[in-house]
């Protein structure tokens, strides 16, 4: 068979498992979630720094949007819809840092219909998405400032980082500021994995929305995602004993 | 959620964009390919356009801080002139001159290069931290493998070796660590690609409506 087709056959199963959960979500289907201490941590950091004044420091790495890595950096703007309606409330408005022009477009214009959406347009500031670098080296020493910002409680890194993502998790732990980080990069995971108070690991990262109240369609992904998982992790374990006993 | 007249529109614009790229990557039909095309090529110079306005807002968010004077205001006017030195030779002499490779090779490099050697200190520092941070059974895992990983990494002087440490490395790499990454792969997989649907399907809207 066509491996091209395969594959499309592959994504419209995916796709069309997703629409048939999502119907069951919204049908009042409620299933049980995993606690992740990382989520329960990113809204009790949320509600703490509105408390007190403080600021959050969302950062999208520097992916872009036009791969596959861009995946990561469409939940870390997920996830800024969701909190910059909450911090818009704080004295002092969320800073998003991005390595990557169309993720700093596309971060000010979340923020824009946020702020619009609640009818608080007059506090957007087109310069609180920005970019701090256009290479990976550089974007980390531009965001570095504002995790080194002492109005700045807590720091969600979310999007294409690689093991450089450590210089901002060490100096976020040096300030003693909280620290939710995940990347679809292996070597990021690794030093996220040492250095950040909340690391996602893995698939962690994609089931954000699902775990901080996203459309249902959310929690459909996750589910159609498990269903996959254990459809590649029978594949692999027939694939590997057929091939031990020499059918393959 | 209040949905307007607009919002229905980008997503349903967005929607077919995405549709008609990634229909047309898997199956071949003319009027689909052509179309596909067009629209990655669009894509290509929009990212080139955005790029542009990155360097502006870069420019715009330190000539603030140097305005307003704000903590480490002095760094940002130096990437301010340096950003306008080097605007100017390249644009004057071409990004492929003398002058603008000097620059590079001679600024950016050791630069850059200097904060990955940064990299390698901070990551062991950070190893040790996390056994004062978070003592647990993984953690000490996660230690004792990367240390064992640079002792089997490490050059000997002539004539000494720690007996099965280099094998012991191999092992660690080629079984434990691959079999590790491809399962943490396919869970960023399909979790990229249900990332990728929600946003074809208007589920997700990143770009703002």
């Amino acid at each position: 068979m066509n491996t091209d087709l395969l594959a499309f056959a592959f994504i419209l199963l995916f796709g069309l498992l997703i629409a048939y959960q999502s119907v069951r979500v919204l049908r009042g289907h409620r299933p049980l979630l995993r606690s992740l201490a990382a989520f329960n941590q990113l809204r009790k950091g949320v509600g703490s720094s509105v408390e007190s004044g403080k600021g959050i420091h969302i950062s999208l790495g520097y992916g872009g949007i036009d791969g596959q890595k861009g995946a990561s950096a469409l939940i870390g703007l997920s996830v800024l819809h969701r909190f910059s309606r909450v911090s818009s409330v704080s004295d002092t408005p969320p800073v998003i840092t991005s390595g990557e022009s169309t993720l700093a477009i596309l971060s000010q214009d979340t923020l824009r219909s946020t702020l619009r959406e609640i009818g608080e347009l007059e506090q957007y500031d087109p310069l609180a998405g920005r970019v701090s670098g256009l290479t990976p080296l550089a974007f980390v020493a531009g965001a570095l400032p504002q995790v080194l910002d002492e109005q700045v409680s807590l720091n969600v890194l979310l999007g294409h980082f690689g093991g450089d993502v450590v210089l901002l998790t060490d100096a976020a732990g040096r300030m003693k500021s909280t620290t939710l980080a995940g990347s679809d990069d292996i070597a990021a995971q690794a030093a996220i994995y040492a250095s950040a108070t909340q690391p996602l690991i893995g698939e962690e990262l994609f089931a954000a929305g699902a775990y901080l109240g996203a459309p249902p369609a959310h929690v459909a992904s996750l589910l159609t995602q498990d269903v996959f998982r254990w459809i590649i992790i029978v594949s692999i374990l027939v694939g590997a004993i057929l091939k031990f006993l020499g059918f393959l | 959620m209040k949905h307007n007249l607009r919002t229905i529109l980008l997503a349903l614009i967005a929607g077919f964009a995405g549709l008609v790229v990634l229909v047309g990557y898997f199956i071949d039909i003319p009027l689909l390919t052509d179309l596909r095309r067009d629209f990655l090529r669009w894509g290509v110079l929009l990212s080139s356009v955005a790029i542009m306005v990155g360097v502006a807002n870069l420019f715009q968010v330190h000539w603030r801080r140097v305005r307003t004077r704000q903590p480490g205001g002095m760094y940002s006017f130096i990437l301010i002139l340096s950003m306008i030195v080097t605007l100017i030779i390249a644009g004057f002499f071409g990004p492929t001159a003398a002058s603008s490779q000097w620059i590079y090779n001679h600024i950016q490099v050791p630069i850059e290069a200097s904060l990955l050697s940064l990299l390698a200190v901070v990551l062991t520092y950070a190893a040790v931290r996390l056994l004062r941070h978070r003592p647990n059974l993984f953690s000490f895992v996660f230690v004792l493998t990367a240390l064992l990983v640079l002792l089997g990494a490490v050059s000997m002087p002539q004539g000494m070796s720690i007996p099965y440490v280099a094998d012991l490395r191999l092992w660690i790499e080629q079984i434990l660590v691959t079999s590790g990454a491809r399962g943490l792969l396919i869970g960023v997989g399909l979790g990229t690609l249900a990332t990728g649907l929600r946003v074809l399907f208007g589920v997700d809207r990143p770009y703002g409506g």
